[in-house]
């Protein structure tokens, strides 16, 4: 049995509410963020950003508590050692270069200066903008101020980056490289907060995903398992074989199998069922039975994308 | 005072004086310091190459024409406007340019923040206003010669520069603190600046209670030089009787200090929204 990991190593949301005025951020939220890529999806105003927010101690729960390491958010003195963030602000303050914006910044740690000009040449380095650092922020493209944001945010080495839209801007070779980097800090046993509306490179990059939706958190794990929780909506299957139509006939036979097509160069079977389980046993007989030649199987709707819409859908706008 | 809030409030110093105080924009604060110094040493040019048959006014005018100017341009105005210009922008700008979520996502207790960008905005407006102050006063009488150096060495000048020198610190401190305070709670401090200014101005008109409770009555009883209102006003004024230099130093600093320490409590609490 796995013991269960200590609120030291955990985010912790308990019933958290987040009110502006009469309007809803989030409502009674309770979550325990484990280390690793954890992504933020929903649509907007769905309560990412208040949740990251929250996270970050820029705002202060209305109701419930909340730690984040350990660390209420109303220690900033602590809470900022721990967490990094990358608003969604494009935003500098005027007149710094590259540089000056995040050794600036770093002094306010209190750190010597040897040392934070040391990290912020590192902070640097690591976001491929050496080059650029002793330019003016406000000259800079959008990528770049992207990517200064994230050096900055990363600076202090901390335990928790939380990065609110992070690849937006970014051109393919940075987006391939940033992602690198969450991977890195996320195998390192840091926990890296995403939130973006990419849903398949949220996919392809996350440990645990959240959904959100009208400030209520919709599922919250690991896609697979969120996947497999959602009853109402059959499970896809993509099946491929020598003999697609004979396989198509069996499973017609069955309660489960709500549909079945065959797709592309005729060896492709998409399936829809309300029970996979069943499936899976029915096709080891048919293989057994029949010789049937299967070259691969493969859940077709378990990733975040199918996941937000059979559970957020349409109803929720733009992600 | 530890090592780590020294070295903290240092870095505010530092950032606040790169991003802020060197910014085009401040032009017109540099303008209202440059203002007396250009006028005084436009008057001392001015006097030097009179001819001799115009007739000179003397020190004594002089000396009542720069208490004048301190009292009504320095005090009412530059200083005045100057620390809002420069004080209330300490967070208001940041929150209308969105980059004050930088110093909250520091480990900078808030206190120290507000302490950090008090000293920038304080050390930046004493170095323009005290320093025009005694500038304009070291020019205004030089086309006297050795008599106003005798003026300054010998007789009461270097006493009437110190004291306002010191009284224009206090403006800065004083008006700093209110627009500090300002700039955090008001989305437009330019409303409360204008009320604090009519309130300001109102000043000699307001009975003696009234008067107590404002910036500029402590300053003004400050001033070395009086300076005699001309008639009607001289009428409409009420006369009090001035404060001690004992009660109005640090009833002053403690005001200043009380204002702080609400400002600081004010951003301890504080929230990053930028009105979304």
């Amino acid at each position: 049995m796995t013991p269960a990991p200590d609120t030291q190593s955990l985010i912790t949301f308990n019933s958290v509410s987040r009110f502006y005025g009469e309007v809803l951020g989030v409502n009674r939220v309770s979550l325990s963020i484990p280390p690793g890529i954890t992504s933020l999806v929903g649509p907007n105003g769905a309560g990412k950003t208040t949740l990251m927010n929250l996270m970050t101690g820029l705002i202060r729960p209305t109701q419930g508590e909340m730690s984040v390491l350990g660390v209420p958010p109303d220690h900033p003195e602590r809470l900022c050692r721990l967490v990094g963030y990358c608003a969604q602000f494009d935003a500098f303050p005027k007149g710094l270069t590259g540089f000056q914006f995040i050794y600036s910044y770093l002094l306010l740690h209190g750190l010597g200066d040897a040392e934070c000009r040391q990290r912020t040449l590192a902070a640097l380095e690591k976001l491929n903008m050496t080059e650029a650092a002793n330019r003016p922020v406000g000259a800079y493209s959008k990528g770049m101020r992207q990517r200064i944001k994230l050096a900055q945010a990363i600076a202090h080495d901390p335990q928790v980056l939380v990065l609110d839209e992070p690849l937006n801007g970014l051109d393919p070779m940075a987006r391939a490289e940033t992602i690198a980097l969450f991977r890195e800090w996320g195998a390192a046993g840091r926990h890296v907060i995403v939130s973006s509306h990419i849903l398949h490179e949220v996919d392809r990059i996350s440990d645990q995903v959240i959904l959100l939706s009208h400030g209520y958190v919709v599922a919250e794990g690991q896609i697979q398992g969120v996947r497999s929780e959602v009853k109402e909506q059959p499970m896809q299957i993509l099946v491929r074989c020598d003999k697609p139509s004979d396989l198509a006939a069996r499973l017609f036979q069955q309660n489960h199998v709500v549909e079945a097509k065959i797709q592309g160069d005729g060896r492709n079977l998409l399936l829809r069922t309300a029970d996979a389980d069943a499936f899976y046993l029915l096709l080891n007989r048919v293989i057994l039975e029949t010789g049937l030649d299967v070259e691969s199987v493969a859940p077709a709707d378990d990733d975040v994308n199918s996941v937000y819409q059979y559970l957020i859908g349409y109803e929720g706008g733009s992600v | 005072m530890n090592a780590l809030w020294m070295r903290q409030i240092g870095a505010v110093l530092r950032l606040e004086w790169k991003k802020t105080f060197f910014n085009k924009r401040a032009w017109w604060i540099y303008m209202l310091a440059a203002g007396p110094v250009s006028i005084t040493l436009i008057h001392w040019l001015f006097e030097l190459n009179r001819p001799v048959s115009m007739a000179r006014h003397s020190l004594g005018d002089d000396s009542v024409g720069y208490a004048a100017m301190f009292q009504f341009f320095y005090l009412r105005g530059a200083i005045f406007f100057g620390c809002v210009g420069i004080f209330a922008n300490l967070f208001r700008a940041e929150m209308l340019e969105k980059t004050l979520h930088y110093y909250y996502l520091t480990p900078l207790r808030r206190e120290l923040l507000v302490a950090g960008k008090y000293l920038a905005g304080l050390v930046t407006s004493v170095v323009l206003f005290a320093g025009s102050a005694a500038l304009s006063f070291l020019l205004i009488g030089r086309h006297f010669g050795p008599a106003y150096n005798d003026y300054l060495m010998h007789g009461p000048g270097l006493s009437q520069l110190g004291w306002y020198t010191l009284t224009a610190a206090l403006a800065c401190a004083g008006y700093g603190a209110v627009f500090l305070m300002c700039g955090l709670i008001f989305r437009n401090p330019m409303i409360p600046a204008a009320v604090v200014y009519v309130w300001e101005n109102l000043n000699p008109f307001l009975p003696a209670l009234a008067k107590k409770i404002s910036v500029i009555f402590y300053l003004r009883n400050l001033c070395p030089v009086e300076v005699p209102l001309p008639p009607p006003l001289n009428i409409v004024v009420v006369d009090t009787d001035p404060t001690p230099v004992w009660i109005a130093i640090p009833g002053l600093l403690a005001v200043t200090a009380l204002l702080l320490m609400y400002t600081a409590h004010t951003a301890r609490q504080g929230e990053i929204s930028y009105g979304e």
